[in-house]
């Protein structure tokens, strides 16, 4: 009975994972834009990679090449981003991760991007300063992107 | 209309267990749990930041890290069982715990049972704080007591039936509470320490092992990745096989947030982090030690 009951639930429990039914025809607009963002956020994570390589000791600190990707990454920061995030662009499109509540909370999200415009800012005047500059501005970038993933994006595996 | 009467067929399966455990009772510690025992506010600071007790207790608009954590609950989790709330555990002798004894809040942490022999809900993880050390109980607790008093009640949780029959939480136990570590074997002093504050301290079993369907851990599939208890998505598979990270690899993401490519933690695993970063660097590598480790 048991047996029964707890298959019964789980099948009931998985129904209720997969009401975001993957959507066959995506509005190319729609397309285009998640592109777009994603594009935005692999430029994000490449240029921290040099970074952070660096404050892992994993690679050799270079002051120039970690200024060049510290200016990349303010640089990203600042371009408009408002034709990326279109309404309905949102986790029940396959392939987003972005959750509704970014769309019901604007304020929110845009002054989070605005914390992300002043950590990068610190890190472009760290990064070239030593090492030791390097890692302490590392928390802060990491923590303005970890602020808006921690709201705003689906988790998953 | 399938899926609500397979739940009505689930719910009903599952009440007809409830009445069956009517009769169990709680099971407080024996008396002589922290006898001989004083804690360590400095020690029971780190101890509050391995459980991650700040990041269910502080109020959902406070900022972690500023000052004394204030434990004035509130913070919402929507679950399949209904909407949890975590009260005030503060030093407010009315809304919180000052007027409680060190056996109340060891019965509450270790058995997930009140003061007044009520069980709780384990949605607060006490099936996982049970396999804490004495001496770090005994810690956590006088650490607790520095903490600032705040008087906010605490809300009721929104449970549904037959979740909201307390009673039948003493079944809940007796099925699913083990104190058993769940990895066994000879483990080297840097895993053994790894474990502790994966299964005991860290909870992270909680989130990220898979449940049956009346919310015990599947602990066949430990640390294998499940559904998000509290949201949508999914909690991610962390064992090696899963992960595939290096331990050094896991212990810079335990401190920083970024993962291997540098992609950053998102959803709740981004509070895990701010309390991980505060560890000392040697329980961050224990911890990928163990996670390393895993069979």
């Amino acid at each position: 009975m048991k047996r029964l009951a707890t298959a019964i639930t789980v099948l009931s429990l998985t129904g209720l994972g997969t009401t975001a039914v993957a959507e066959s025809h995506v509005d190319p607009a729609i397309a285009g834009a998640m592109k777009a963002r994603q594009a935005h956020m692999q430029l994000y994570a490449h240029n921290i990679g040099v970074l952070g390589g660096m404050a892992r000791e994993r690679i050799a600190y270079d002051a120039d090449a970690a200024s060049a990707a510290a200016s990349n990454i303010a640089a990203l920061s600042q371009l408009d981003q408002s034709t990326y995030w279109p309404e309905g662009s949102d986790n029940s499109v396959e392939g987003s991760k972005a959750l509704p509540a970014i769309w019901e909370n604007l304020d929110d999200v845009m002054s989070m991007s605005e914390d992300l415009v002043m950590a990068a800012a610190a890190m472009e005047d760290a990064a070239g300063q030593g090492l030791g500059a390097l890692k302490g501005a590392m928390g802060g970038l990491g923590g303005a992107c970890g602020a808006c993933h921690e709201d705003y994006r689906e988790s998953d595996d | 209309m399938a899926g609500r009467l397979l739940k009505g067929v689930a719910a009903l399966a599952v009440a007809g267990g409830a009445a069956g455990w009517w009769l169990t009772a709680p099971e407080p510690l024996p008396a002589d749990h922290l006898a001989g025992l004083t804690g360590d506010a400095a020690a029971g600071e780190r101890v509050f930041i391995a459980a991650g007790c700040g990041s269910c207790h502080t109020a959902p608009d406070a900022e972690a890290g500023q000052g004394l954590p204030i434990l004035a609950g509130g913070q919402r989790f929507e679950t399949d069982f209904g909407t949890f709330v975590a009260p005030n555990i503060s030093t407010d002798p009315n809304h919180g715990i000052g007027g409680w004894s060190d056996m109340d809040l060891a019965n509450a942490v270790q058995r997930g049972v009140s003061p007044g022999g009520a069980h709780y809900y384990p949605a607060f993880p006490y099936t996982a704080y049970a396999r804490a050390g004495r001496q770090d109980i005994a810690d956590l607790i006088a650490y607790m007591r520095t903490l600032p008093a705040d008087a906010t009640p605490s809300q009721p949780h929104d449970i549904t039936f037959p979740f909201n029959v307390r009673r039948s939480l003493g079944g809940w136990k007796t099925l699913f509470r083990n104190e058993d570590w769940v990895v066994t074997g000879n483990l080297d002093s840097q895993v053994e320490r790894g474990r502790y504050l994966v299964e005991a301290l860290g909870h992270c079993g909680e989130c990220h092992t898979p449940r049956n369907a009346l919310g015990g851990l599947d602990r066949g599939n430990w640390l294998a990745g499940a559904v998000n208890p509290d949201g949508e998505g999914r909690i991610p598979d962390i064992t090696p096989e899963g992960l595939g990270w290096s331990a050094p690899d896991i212990s810079a993401y335990l401190e920083s947030g970024f993962t291997p490519e540098f992609d950053t933690a998102g959803g709740t695993m981004v509070s895990v982090i701010k309390n991980t970063s505060r560890l000392s660097v040697q329980d961050r590598d224990a911890i990928a030690a163990y996670l390393v480790a895993l069979p």
